[in-house]
């Protein structure tokens, strides 16, 4: 088990009021698996993403990475790509890249890496250009490699592709694979899309919200890559639809 | 479509220099038929005459370099502390709340009226003068470094914070950056005010710059001398204002582009 999370719950304080976002989130990671997580916004995906992460700490629970306690950022363990590509403005490509870079390396590596990383995502020639001469796909290319140029062991993706249009996004998620395909990597993968979940994750983790917790794992054992038009998929999909709307079924007056 | 960008440049300097010609050829003419008294305004060609004088006889590059050399002076102090003190209140709050109060009640006094007491304390000297510079240009530059790191994008620090960074990298890599466009504001208010600062502080007591040279005139009755002062006061305005905005460009180059 790469990522182990143990009863996750994370409670915010509001005015007095306690507000409880996530209760009782427990899963197990196996190296190299994709997971996808979809819920309603409000059901504290990405809270539980800054927990994995470090950034948030849970109010209980614990989060392990390789056997080893998470407490705070730690971009060894995990790497974080955020929904928008939080590039520096005033840096290049690649002195965007190069700020992720932590250990203290020679230049010619540092230099080596780079270049190595730009290639990986596909962004050659773009080196000395500044973010706003990029589309958003291209900015979150560089978003990806910022974050893999330190191999974390788990990667956890937060919508990173919800803020780009339909062509992009399905382009992106081959990208995403691609990476997957030459480096293995664990991944999260928090998205609104189901299709999305579907074509990237190895399980689907459907949460409900107030309090957030872990409505159901759906496997999908489709082989790669994947054929969103297949059977199966649209069996998969509508599946997965099903636990969505499961509740929403009760208010009637949304059917109207 | 290089010949085009000429072009259009000439074409708005043109525009630009529409009123200012119109005004001066009123001027002119009102002048020549005697329209005005020319003992109080002289006309445009008296005024030309006067300057040559001056330039053939050294006088103006002195008073001119004088004012310059105070402004220089007092501003390069008065920015460097108003950065130093900005940037340390921008980061911590503590220096903020130590500060918040007598910013509040200093910030509100002009430069100008500390001049009187800045004589009786420093002398008549250079150093009053400069120092009258040092607080005009503290002030815009404080306030605006203050109000550019306190806005750092949360996004960028977030990042930060996953990637381990330490103190000194997000100051330098990440808060200096954020802050540079309204830093460069606080310069470029801190820069004019400094110049009316000099002027100020050489009408009231001094022997050279541009500001003695305007209370000279007056006192002497020569208004032509002291049109070149107030002339001049405007052209070394605007040159300083045009060398701030090319640096500004060139320095803040992702800003353009946004």
């Amino acid at each position: 088990m790469i990522l182990q999370l143990k009863n996750i719950k994370r409670v915010f304080s509001i005015n007095q009021s306690k507000l409880e976002v996530l209760r009782d989130i427990s899963l197990d990671v196996k190296t190299g698996e994709i997971i996808s997580i979809v819920g309603a916004s409000g059901c504290g995906k990405s809270t539980l993403l800054k927990i994995i992460s470090g950034l948030d700490t849970a109010t209980a629970g614990e989060v392990y990475v390789d056997n080893k306690k998470i407490v705070k950022p730690s971009q060894k363990e995990v790497g974080i790509i955020f929904q928008e590509p939080r590039l520096f403005p005033w840096s290049t490509v690649e002195k965007n890249i190069e700020f992720g870079i932590s250990a203290k390396l020679p230049k010619i590596k540092k230099k080596r890496i780079i270049e190595e990383h730009i290639n990986l995502v596909g962004l050659n020639g773009f080196e000395k250009a500044l973010p706003s001469q990029l589309s958003g796909g291209m900015q979150q290319r560089v978003s990806i490699a910022r974050t893999l140029i330190n191999r974390p062991k788990v990667l956890l993706l937060d919508e990173p592709f919800g803020a780009l249009d339909a062509f992009t996004r399905i382009n992106m998620q081959q990208e995403v694979l691609k990476i997957w395909q030459f480096e293995k990597t664990t991944m999260i993968l928090v998205t609104h899309d189901i299709d999305e979940a579907i074509y990237l994750g190895d399980r689907v983790v459907v949460m409900s919200s107030k309090p957030g917790v872990i409505k159901k794992i759906i496997p999908v054992e489709l082989p790669r890559p994947r054929d969103r038009t297949d059977g199966d998929f649209a069996y998969l999909r509508k599946k997965v639809y099903s636990e969505f709307f499961e509740n929403q079924k009760v208010s009637s007056e949304y059917y109207i | 479509m290089n010949i085009l960008k000429i072009k259009e440049k000439i074409i708005l300097i043109l525009i630009a220099a529409v009123i200012p010609i119109f005004a001066v050829a009123v001027w002119q003419v009102t002048s020549n038929e005697g329209l005005v008294n020319k003992s109080i305004l002289p006309g445009p060609d008296k005024i030309i005459e006067a300057f040559r004088k001056m330039i053939q006889k050294g006088t103006y590059k002195k008073h001119i370099l004088a004012s310059l050399g105070r402004v220089l002076k007092g501003f390069l102090i008065g920015s460097s502390a108003g950065l130093i003190i900005g940037i340390s209140a921008g980061l911590f709050k503590r220096v903020n709340q130590v500060l918040a109060a007598v910013i509040g009640m200093l910030r509100p006094v002009p430069p100008i009226a500390c001049i009187p007491f800045l004589i009786l304390w420093l002398g008549i000297d250079e150093e009053s003068k400069v120092a009258v510079i040092v607080i005009g240009s503290f002030w815009p530059v404080l306030l605006n470094t203050m109000h550019g790191i306190k806005s750092t994008e949360p996004k960028f620090l977030e990042v930060a914070r996953v990637f381990e960074k330490n103190k000194l990298k997000i100051l330098l890599k990440i808060i200096i950056p954020s802050a540079a466009p309204a830093i460069f504001t606080g310069l470029r208010l801190g820069i004019s005010s400094a110049w009316t600062c000099v002027v100020t502080a050489e009408m009231i007591a001094s022997s050279m710059g541009v500001g003695y040279l305007i209370s000279y005139g007056r006192e002497l009755a020569q208004p032509d001398t002291l049109f070149v002062g107030i002339i001049s006061i405007g052209i070394i305005g605007l040159v300083i204002d045009s060398i701030v905005l090319k640096l500004q460009k060139v320095l803040l180059y992702w800003v353009a582009l946004e």
